[in-house]
């Protein structure tokens, strides 16, 4: 029997660095992004800055490309995919009534690879420059011949990071598909647990083939391959196909968790059950479907032919039909509601219009005969932040305002929050409704500067003074967190939004075990109904015994190590003058990863129990 | 209960039909590998003997590969078993989002339009 | 949890699957190798829509060789059987037939990738260099990739064995070796669609 270890006897940081507990892995990811999240914020802010005025000389060309590609890169791998991932490691778990994840361990391994990945993205500062090819790194302009060793930490940090986000989606559905409590059939699930399984699909099915494109490319600049290059046989479209299959399930992958948390929030605090709940789920599975066939209408004017086109216009446009029964789901949810308007209910319920106009602005870039006049102008630019901004950020900004006293245990000031949120929302549409104009009259995306006396000057002035806002209200929740975290009452309920779903039903703080007894759950919106038809807790499904529970481990954060080293070690082999030569790195990196593989592998790890006796003390103090 | 799970067995709790029942499947596990022996030869014969036109060679050892892949994920990998519900969703899943996938990279490289 | 079998009969008719530990692995791996299926797609596709792409270097009727591909296929074919009937030993609790059958798995796989090893060294002797042109970069990519799986399959597989050489089948190990069972046979299905796709297209130049 293994040893018992508390989590007493260690370190603050050994802790955190082996901690296999989901809660305080959705910590690490919650920061990880964030710090992301501000870093990519910053890189927006500057690119504005430069575009404030005609012929601006703020940036060089080269840096405001290197921006670009890293803004667009860090923003939709490192900052909204780990945000996502925080409120899905945190809720789905308490959601589904389940002690941790079907596999502690791989949640733990893919932090850390992600987070080295992330890292090994962002070294290339160091090594002479970001990636400069846009976020789609499209061939050839970043093949060999165009593009220097930023593109290489570009392919192999999303590589490593990739494989992070690919055992995360894995672990994920196991969980929610293995692990429910007794009662809790698929059709009780709360949507958030919908939406979290259906990303989880979606990035096994997705990350794979971007896995597959970022190795041709790599293959491409370190070992010579001619996958590209059409005087060798090769063919660019290729990549475009590839890295778009991939790419547009991705919208999917980080939309559709925050529909799920705007499917929590706004029931909650309308004080009714979610409208057309079935509904709800079977939208959100048409529209994982149909993200798949539709990727092509990122490639209208590659030239593959009309009746190409046409089938993925048509199949682009079909999508609208289950977001539009989402939409109008959550608007009949507030119908007739006893609507609260905290800040994670602004959030949420601006999130429905805001969606919308970005849903409109895509049918429009689906008709193809315009999307000739629409493409690679302002208007995608604006398309996609109304999509992105408008709907992640304000559904992740949501979720913090709604779990946040569930995950430390106070609430964010409502002062601070409701002038974050106009500041926010105000500062987003002067940033970006003006771009679709700006598009509409011609301006391109990705170019560092403009001519005078085009009739641009106004509408980027505009655009960079309602970005300022925007990253104003960024700091009004900065400052948000610091002053809650001291001046916040503690929160000592179960339940201070008087709210639905089953992570509402542990205790405050919640212990390391979640659940000291699995609660049988017997209806949709379990505690809800517990509320009304119970008592107002949970029916216990199992008699209190010892919990089991998985030891931490220092394996996933050596592996994640190991993976940087290898993949920094890739990367030398393009670089002139290493100090070491790039082989030892590499190997180095390889049995860093292997060898805890190994480890891992032969050495049998049955985790430890909590005794009866301490369950029962744990319990008494936290009720 | 830890204990337990590295302990080997003294023996198997097999009912005597379980064991029956476990031997037939081997049987046809047999059996179904000594086609799938027999459809890799003929997929090679119809290659190697030039008499077959290549019009209907490939499309013919295409289909054998289709089958002898029904028969390793459905026989050999058990899918066809109960409690393969969600492996089945997957498997499926893969296949028919690949489709696509694959008939995008052979032909819409924009060499030919259609 | 072991809790929920009875163990005092003996060893479960589906170790495998018979603590939840054993339940999350298995479905987690298939989940796995519904997005190897994708991925290998679409390496098949970059070969599909490349392979015309010779660039003036060998073309694939020229290189291919039938009776090397055949034998390969046969080795990769039979080393699938033997891992399922070591599945059935498993579940009998035949321990050392189980074992044996492995090892088997593994020679089988040993001689599949030293042939394919000779294949490719063949193959650079002849002129078809990995950079030669976009159909030498994609085939060996491709048939690289499978053969990079065959390798970490079989260490896989022989960790396993000699981990467990002593162990008996228990709770633990039968979920391992299961899954990396099922390993084996997803690579052998890749393979069936290789020497189809890449070999038999190949020399019969369609």
């Amino acid at each position: 029997m293994a040893t018992a270890t508390a989590t007493k006897d260690k370190s603050v940081l050994w802790d955190w660095l082996t901690t296999v507990d989901h809660k305080k892995l959705a910590v690490l990811y919650l920061i990880a992004g964030t710090l992301f999240f501000v870093k990519a914020g910053m890189m927006a802010l500057f690119m504005r800055i430069q575009l404030m005025s005609a012929e601006n000389d703020f940036l060089t060309g080269q840096t405001f490309n290197e921006l670009i590609t890293m803004h667009g890169t860090i923003m939709l791998f490192l900052a909204a995919t780990p945000l996502i991932f925080a409120f899905m490691n945190f809720v789905i778990p308490l959601q589904i009534g389940a002690r941790d994840v079907a596999f502690p361990f791989v949640n733990a391994l893919g932090f850390w690879i992600f987070f080295f990945g992330g890292l090994l993205l962002s070294v290339s500062w160091f090594f002479g420059g970001g990636p400069d090819a846009g976020w789609t790194a499209y061939v050839p302009l970043s093949s060999g011949e165009y593009a220097d060793l930023g593109l290489d930490f570009y392919v192999l940090g999303l590589q490593v990071s990739g494989i992070g986000t690919l055992v995360s989606a894995i672990n994920f559905i196991v969980t929610i598909i293995n692990m429910r409590a007794p009662g809790m059939t698929m059709m009780r699930m709360p949507l958030f647990c919908w939406t979290g399984l259906v990303v989880s699909i979606l990035i096994v099915f997705a990350f794979t083939p971007l896995a597959a494109g970022l190795a041709l490319l790599m293959l491409d600049r370190i070992f010579g391959g001619q996958f590209f290059i059409p005087d060798m046989g090769g063919n660019a479209v290729l990549w475009q196909h590839i890295f778009w299959i991939f790419g547009h399930p991705e919208v999917y992958i980080l939309v559709l968790p925050a529909f799920g948390i705007i499917s929590e929030v706004i029931p909650a605090f309308s004080r009714k059950r979610l409208f057309g709940y079935t509904a709800m789920v079977f939208a959100t599975l048409v529209i994982a479907f149909l993200g798949f066939m539709v990727w092509v209408h990122h490639m209208f004017t590659v030239g593959l032919g009309p009746i190409t086109n046409s089938v993925f216009a048509i199949a682009t446009m079909g999508i609208a039909v289950p977001t539009g029964i989402k939409i109008f789901n959550w608007l009949f949810t507030m119908w007739g509601g006893k609507i609260t308007f905290n800040t994670a209910m602004l959030c949420a319920s601006s999130f429905v219009p805001t969606f919308v106009l970005g849903g409109v602005t895509g049918v429009m870039l689906a008709m193809v005969p315009v999307d000739y006049l629409y493409h690679d102008t302002y208007f995608v630019v604006a398309h996609f932040h109304y999509i992105i901004i408008g709907g992640i950020v304000l559904g992740l900004l949501a979720g913090t305002y709604y779990w946040y006293p569930k995950m430390f245990g106070h609430k964010l000031n409502e002062k601070l929050g409701i002038l974050m949120f106009w500041l926010f929302y105000i500062g987003f549409h002067m940033t970006f409704f003006i771009q679709h104009i700006l598009g509409l009259i011609g301006m391109p995306r990705r170019v560092y500067t403009y001519l005078e006396g085009q009739g641009m000057e106004t509408m980027n002035l505009v655009s960079s003074i309602g970005s300022f806002v925007m990253g104003a209200a960024i700091l009004v929740l900065v400052i948000n967190v610091v002053y809650s975290a001291f001046n916040s009452e503690r929160i000592t309920v179960n339940d201070p939004w008087d709210a639905r779903t089953l992570e509402w039903s542990t205790p405050t703080p919640i212990p390391e075990y979640n659940f000291a007894q699995t609660p049988q759950v017997r209806s949709l919106d379990p505690w809800f109904y517990e509320k009304v038809h119970g008592d107002g807790t949970m029916k216990p499904a199992e008699p209190m015994t010892d919990i089991h529970m998985p030891n931490g481990s220092i394996l996933p954060f050596v592996i994640g190590l190991g993976l940087f080293t290898w993949g920094f070690g890739m990367v030398m082999m393009n670089m002139e003058n290493t100090i070491v030569p790039p082989f030892l790195v590499i190997g180095t990196g390889v049995i860093l990863t292997f060898g805890s593989m190994l480890i891992r592998s032969i050495k049998e790890d049955h985790g430890y129990h909590i005794p009866l006796e301490q369950v029962k003390k744990i319990e008494k103090e936290v009720s | 209960m830890s204990d337990d799970l590295s302990k080997p067995f003294t023996k198997s709790s097999m009912s005597e039909e379980e064991i029956m029942k476990i031997n037939k499947e081997r049987k046809i596990q047999v059996t179904s590998f000594a086609f799938m022996i027999f459809l890799t030869i003929l997929a090679f014969i119809a290659v190697a003997t030039e008499t077959i036109e290549v019009g209907f060679a490939i499309p013919f050892i295409l289909l054998l590969a289709v089958v002898q892949f029904f028969l390793q994920m459905y026989y050999f990998m058990h899918l066809k078993d109960k409690d393969h519900g969600w492996p089945n969703a997957f498997i499926i899943s893969g296949v028919v989002l690949s489709t696509p996938a694959l008939i995008a990279l052979i032909l819409l490289l924009g060499v030919t339009k259609y | 949890m072991a809790g929920s079998v009875d163990l005092s009969k003996g060893l479960p008719s589906h170790p495998e699957k018979s603590t939840l530990e054993g339940k999350n692995k298995f479905l987690g791996f298939w989940i796995f190798l519904g997005g190897e299926t994708i991925m290998f797609a679409t390496f098949f596709g970059t070969f599909l829509g490349l392979r015309e792409g010779t660039a003036g270097g060998p073309s694939a009727e020229e290189l291919f060789s039938m009776p090397l591909v055949f034998i390969m296929t046969m080795l990769l074919l039979t080393s699938s059987l033997t891992s399922v009937l070591a599945m059935f030993s498993m579940k009998k609790n035949n321990f050392k037939n189980m074992l044996v059958l492995m090892i088997v798995t593994v020679l089988l796989g040993l001689g599949f990738l030293g042939f394919e090893i000779y294949e490719f060294v063949e193959y650079v002797h002849h002129g078809l260099g990995y950079t030669t042109s976009a159909f030498a970069s994609s085939f060996y990519t491709l048939v690289g990739l499978h053969g990079a799986h065959v390798l970490f399959g079989l260490c896989w597989i022989t960790t396993l064995i000699i981990r467990y050489s002593r162990s008996g089948i228990t709770l633990t190990n039968a979920p391992k070796f299961y899954v990396a069972s099922l390993y084996w046979h997803f690579i052998d299905v890749v393979w069936v669609f290789i020497f189809t796709v890449v070999y038999l297209m190949g020399i019969g130049g369609a």
